[in-house]
């Protein structure tokens, strides 16, 4: 198989789990289907992962994001075989393979620092795994040169990883990890070493290359906003466990857990208890501020103590546009003191005080016609019963 | 805005006495540098520097101006034996030749021993490398002349060796241990065992683990991983440990002098009697030439290093 001649494939939805293992009429669709079941690596008294259960379908951008110490590169190395687990299984394509050593799993892997061999050259550094493959000569050349164009570093070969800049070597280590083949792909932070401009710009460039190679990739993270433009699905780690799995849409605008709520994007909570229930909207009774309504969320019963929470850029101020008491009944509205604003070049963020002491951040774009707000204002502050969630 | 900025600025006559300021700090510095490193330079000028030179002087003028000392080292009188090659020599050449025979065995064997031992420490956890460490260290910091008599008691007919092979009933009669070739690198490996450690654990844990890491990745067996990853980027610490042991190992004394026999005269011994011969023209010109030999090997080694370091490093 060729790297270099897959075709484009249009991108597919990946929510549902192991269900791409079928033809998806994707030419060259290798990608192998990755499942961890109950997994859990301890270190004495000390769970690193803690039980993680995730089903990668074959071809999907999975991405593993948390905080640092949530377990997210201690599964990634599991499943690269650095680590072996205290229990729990991992299968690729149904095949076990948490006793397999590494370098008989066939998957490939690009490291935070790149991890390119500096006594080489970028032709040996990509020749190294083909020639453990004991792939001929000849056929050794061609496909460093197909890859090369692939990751378009053509006629690099010659240059010592040194010699290249940082963006350069993470294109070869890429490069590496896809030559040989291997349909399962890891990636370790692989930008965090990298300047923002160039890690964006290459965060599309690796989304291209996996809908063009259709390898599955297990990446990890903890940059949110990188999860949110690459995955067809995110993996929200915490404290060694999965706390929401889901398409980046969904986790940002319903979040199960408090904690996916503030790590993916900025949230505002307000703590209060579930009064009631009408017309299937909750009813919350927050201290001071009175009745606030939100979208339900599952097995909440009346009298449980829960957070309403709703997202910054959600939220706007009363008086301008629609707010017409017609609305009401669709919005939560209530008064607020402007403690501070923040100009952060597209918009301005605000801090404003409710009548129950409890703060919020909103967002207001910053562009003409809309008012701006100064510190000691007293304002109306409303948001829709839709963009409000429990957790 | 700009009115603030110009009653910063400095008016056009100002701004050379400002750089006429700024040069005599820049100096200042410098000199600073200087008086730190001159206490050292000063005493090694004095202490090290100024003998050296006169001794080395002697080898020409002592006890007349000429090359005469140096006579007897290019005077060819019987064959000796290098390395199982019968080459026209005397028998100062011949010393030369078992000093730096016993400088290579003992360099090789000393790598073979340390090499493993290196690995082990930079593999572990620091903390309890650095335990180990300790233990790598100890010998270091016991006197050489103590050491090389402990081997004494140890090799000696009437030792300890002797007498537990003889009380084993392996032995009828004591073998000869001591003064033997065989005792001179038992000592001589033992002491110089922490020089080459030492290079090599520090070039080793310089080594990226995700290196090892990302070539077993790729497909490479454990083997493959230290034979094509970690060897090539443990070289620049395989070169130092063994310049390091070899140089040392070239002036080596009281080692050779305690547990060699008639047949190991090393050079540094030789020198030796020529002092107490009161020969001291003699002494310095074998003195200079052991120096020459120390200095050509240690330029060729760390060309060969200094290329190595060109297209690799210890680090990505």
């Amino acid at each position: 198989m060729v790297v270099g001649t897959r075709a484009a494939a249009a991108p597919t939805n990946a929510t549902e789990g192991g269900s791409r293992t079928e033809p998806t009429g994707r030419l060259g669709a290798v990608g192998a289907r990755v499942v961890f079941e109950d997994l859990e690596k301890r270190y004495g008294d000390v769970a690193a992962v803690d039980g993680v259960s995730l089903d990668v379908a074959a071809g999907e951008f999975l991405t593993m994001l948390g905080p640092s110490g949530s377990g997210k590169t201690t599964s990634l190395m599991m499943l690269a075989g650095f680590e072996i687990p205290t229990a729990g299984e991992i299968y690729v394509d149904d095949r076990p393979i948490a006793a397999v050593p590494p370098y008989r799993r066939n998957i490939g892997m690009v490291f935070q620092n790149y991890a390119l061999f500096p006594h080489m050259t970028v032709g040996e550094n990509i020749a190294f795994p083909l020639k453990l493959r004991k792939v001929k000569k000849a056929d050794i050349q061609r496909r460093t040169r197909e890859v090369l164009e692939l990751v378009e570093l053509p006629g690099y070969e010659a240059r010592y990883p040194r010699q290249l800049s940082g963006g350069q070597q993470q294109r070869i280590a890429l490069a590496r990890a896809l030559v040989f083949d291997p349909r399962v792909l890891l990636m370790d932070e692989p930008l965090g070493a990298l300047d923002k401009q160039l890690r964006e710009s290459l965060q599309l460039e690796i989304k291209r290359l996996h809908e063009r190679l259709g390898v599955t990739i297990v990446y990890v993270t903890h940059d949110q906003q990188e999860a949110l433009v690459m995955s067809d699905r995110i993996a929200v780690m915490n404290r060694g466990r999965v706390e929401q799995v889901g398409p980046p849409a969904e986790l940002y605008d319903a979040p199960q857990t408090r904690f996916v709520a503030s790590f993916i994007g900025e949230s505002n909570f307000l703590d209060g208890r579930l009064a009631g229930i009408e017309g299937g909207v909750a009813q919350v009774e927050a201290p001071g501020v009175g009745v606030l309504r939100a979208r339900l969320g599952e097995g909440l019963a009346s009298g449980t103590d829960v957070a309403v929470t709703v997202r910054p850029e959600k939220i706007v101020f009363a008086e301008e546009g629609e707010g017409s008491d017609g609305l009401n009944h669709e919005r939560n509205e209530l008064d607020a003191t402007v403690e501070d604003v923040v100009f952060v070049g597209e918009m301005h963020r605000y801090e404003v005080r409710l009548t129950g002491g409890q703060t919020l951040i909103l967002k207001r774009q910053n562009r003409a016609g809309v008012r701006r707000y100064e510190r000691g204002d007293s304002a109306r502050v409303a948001w829709h019963v839709a963009d409000t969630r429990l957790v | 805005m700009s009115a603030t900025t110009h009653a910063f600025a400095p008016r056009p006559g100002e701004r050379a006495a400002q750089a006429a300021r700024f040069a005599r700090l820049r100096r200042g510095v410098q000199l600073r540098y200087v008086l730190l490193a001159l206490p050292a330079v000063a005493f090694l000028a004095v202490f090290y520097g100024y003998p050296v030179a006169a001794m080395l002087l002697r080898a020409f003028n002592d006890p007349a101006w000429g090359t005469e000392n140096f006579r007897p080292l290019t005077t060819l009188t019987r064959d000796i034996d290098v390395f199982g090659f019968s080459v026209p020599g005397n028998a100062y050449l011949r010393v030369f030749g078992i000093t730096l025979q016993i400088a290579i065995v003992t360099t090789l064997a000393t790598l073979l021993l340390a090499y493993p031992v290196a690995y082990v420490l930079a593999a572990i956890r620091p903390s309890r490398a650095n335990l180990l460490m300790i233990l790598v260290l100890i010998p270091f910091w016991t006197s050489i002349l103590v050491r090389s008599y402990a081997w004494m008691v140890l090799l000696g007919r009437e030792g300890t060796i002797n007498r537990v092979l003889m009380g084993l009933g392996i032995l009828d009669e004591p073998a000869k241990l001591l003064n033997t070739r065989l005792a001179v690198y038992v000592g001589m490996i033992h002491i110089l065992l922490p020089f080459m450690i030492l290079p090599l654990y520090a070039v080793m844990r310089g080594i990226d683990r995700n290196l090892l890491r990302a070539a077993e990745n790729l497909g490479g067996r454990p083997w493959d991983v230290f034979r094509r990853v970690f060897l090539p980027l443990s070289l620049p610490g395989i070169g130092a440990g063994c310049l390091l042991v070899f140089i040392l190992a070239l002036g080596f004394y009281i080692t050779p002098a305690l547990l060699g026999g008639q047949r190991d005269v090393m050079i540094s011994v030789l020198i030796a009697q020529q002092v107490t011969l009161i020969k001291w023209g003699f002494a310095s010109a074998l003195a200079l030439v052991l120096l020459l030999v120390a200095l050509v090997i240690y330029v060729v080694f760390s060309r060969i290093l200094g290329v190595e370091r060109l297209y690799g490093g210890t680090r990505a």
